[in-house]
């Protein structure tokens, strides 16, 4: 089966020498959802904007359905549904005059265009509110509509640009609930985020950014796997108490300790056995932690185990990949 | 080829519809641009007016022409901010990844602008009948001033769209906009005759487009010669067209 979505060594440098991709190569296989995983500025809506031909690659090639992006753009924008991280909805307008706005400019027919609004904003629980101006709306209903709004011309690639971030968890696990649905209808997903646990819920595979390469690739269960199912993380107080610690734990659970400042951590899998052996060892050198959490593993974790740093915010970079 | 015109034709309607909604919908903006040109006319008539004597006219019937020039060249800048807030929300990201026209963004634009210059007409109209302005030739010829206006005014918007492709955001677009906007307005036949301002400010005033346009308006509105002045305000209008409106493109192809 040919790939839905392809980069191909993808390159792109930003006015002032601010290197966004360096060289990105992957493929999203049709009716999969595939994650961008990253923090912000690693070059994630840089490669949706050349995906989605907004913006010229330096190098590479794109395709979208065995288009080229670069070649075939005006083809290209038939086939794909864009949700941005931007809400890119005019608030002065109703929700059902958006939609019909995005129908129209899809080309559709002016007949369609009206039935397809009521039905859009039916399927996304927004009847009520849709003849209000979207100034009214919560930032959920906003990023729903804006998700509609992708959806008019019922494309089969869809591109979704951190399509949570900024909303409150409710929202976010209601707008994970809508997106699984369309992929449940057979649609492929292109997602980029920045939470480990947004992409492991949605994404069968998932690629990893950092400085606009691609440091991992896999499916989550893989990424997790090789990063430990659960995290450690101990709290000491001060640097000296933690290198201390790092030492006594060293070789628990079989991977590497990190240390920031007073606070350690400890990819495990074999979560509550490895506690409580970290705790009888502590105890034994006489070292009291100030907290002691098993949680789920972040983006941080992630970043850490993979580049040995902590995920850092390249804010430069990610203001010229907006502006 | 036939398609594609078609096609830009109905973006260009859709994004119009969209840009006029989106005025009708802040009633307090809709209201204080409504007010700003009776303000002027008010202001004009009533304060400055009895200072000035324009040979040949009473004053009122010689301002309502440089009137018309005036708010629509100020409603201009309204496309300016229109498209800096567009590039800044975002909105025009969306917009490029649709399969629509390109050109339809910057048409939508400038037509909803050129919609709005109408009722703006019509408006001053009433307001200048209501403090004594009255028609000295007749209403086809005065219609036809009006249609002038317009089109020199459609014109404008292009250079005003440039200028909210090249700022910063919505604010600084305005402020852009103001320098290039109070020479042309003030320093023209608008407001007072241009044989009373100095002689270095006169060779500016009596030969820029506002003037032309007010003369030309003014002409057919109150009578005296025409055919020259409305070719050149045509002129005028074609050339910042054919110069600007390609160099605004260009402007909104590189705006990533």
């Amino acid at each position: 089966m040919p790939a839905a979505i392809e980069a191909h060594e993808l390159t792109k440098t930003f006015k002032g020498g601010v290197r966004a991709l360096d060289g990105v190569t992957f493929s999203v296989e049709a009716g999969t959802v595939f994650g961008l995983l990253g923090p912000n500025g690693a070059g994630k809506t840089t490669v949706v904007r050349i995906l989605t031909t907004i913006l010229r690659s330096d190098d590479g090639r794109a395709l979208v359905l065995g288009h080229d992006v670069a070649k075939e753009p005006a083809l290209v924008r038939t086939l794909f549904g864009l949700a941005g991280q931007y809400a890119a909805v005019d608030e002065n307008l109703t929700g059902r005059e958006n939609l019909r706005m995005i129908g129209r400019l899809n080309h559709m027919a002016s007949k369609e265009v009206a039935s397809r609004a009521t039905q859009l904003l039916e399927d996304f629980q927004l009847s009520d509110a849709a003849d209000r101006p979207l100034k009214t709306y919560s930032g959920g209903m906003r990023r729903r509509l804006d998700l509609a709004a992708a959806l008019v011309a019922r494309p089969s690639v869809l591109f979704l640009d951190e399509p949570t971030t900024g909303l409150d968890p409710q929202s976010r696990i209601g707008l994970w609930g809508v997106i699984e649905q369309l992929v449940a209808g057979g649609t492929t997903v292109l997602l980029t985020t920045q939470y480990l646990e947004e992409a492991d819920r949605l994404a069968s595979q998932i690629a990893v950014v950092d400085h606009g390469r691609l440091i991992a690739e896999g499916s989550p269960t893989q990424l997790k796997a090789s990063l430990g199912a659960t995290v450690l993380d101990i709290g000491l107080g001060d640097a000296a108490v933690a290198a201390r610690a790092a030492t006594v734990l060293h070789g628990v659970g079989g991977k590497d300790v990190h240390v920031t400042g007073g606070d350690l951590e400890l990819p495990v899998n074999g979560g509550p056995g490895v506690a409580m052996e970290a705790l009888r060892l502590l105890d034994q050198a006489g070292i009291v932690p100030t907290r002691f959490t098993l949680r789920e593993p972040s983006l941080d974790d992630v970043f850490l185990s993979l580049t040995g740093k902590k995920a850092e915010g390249a804010e430069g970079a990610s203001e010229v990949a907006t502006a | 080829m036939i398609d594609e015109l078609r096609w830009a034709v109905r973006d260009t309607v859709a994004l119009t519809v969209r840009n006029l909604l989106n005025y009708v919908r802040v009633p307090e903006a809709l209201f204080f641009s409504s007010v700003q040109p009776i303000m002027f006319v008010l202001l004009f008539r009533y304060v400055f007016g009895g200072a000035i004597h324009p040979t040949g006219y009473s004053y009122v019937d010689y301002l309502v022409p440089g009137i018309f020039v005036q708010t629509v060249a100020f409603g201009a800048v309204a496309t300016s901010i229109g498209l800096a807030e567009d590039l800044q929300k975002g909105i025009i990201e969306r917009f490029r990844a649709l399969p629509m026209a390109r050109s339809a963004v910057l048409a939508g634009r400038t037509v909803a602008d050129l919609v709005r210059n109408v009722v703006v007409a019509l408006l001053i109209t009433a307001v200048g009948y209501a403090v004594g302005f009255r028609i000295q030739t007749n209403v086809l010829a005065f219609v036809a001033g009006i249609a002038v206006i317009l089109l020199f005014a459609y014109g404008l918007s292009w250079g005003f769209a440039l200028i909210g492709l090249s700022a910063p955001n919505s604010e600084t677009a305005q402020v852009m906009s103001f320098p290039l906007l109070f020479p042309l307005t003030f320093a023209s036949s608008a407001f007072v005759q241009v044989d009373t301002m100095p002689g270095w400010l006169q060779g500016f005033a009596a030969h820029q487009p506002f003037t032309i346009a007010v003369d030309a308006a003014r002409a057919l509105m109150l009578g005296g010669p025409t055919a020259t002045l409305v070719w050149q305000t045509l002129a005028w209008t074609a050339g910042i067209i054919v110069v600007l409106a390609p160099l605004a493109v260009r402007r909104y192809r590189l705006s990533t």
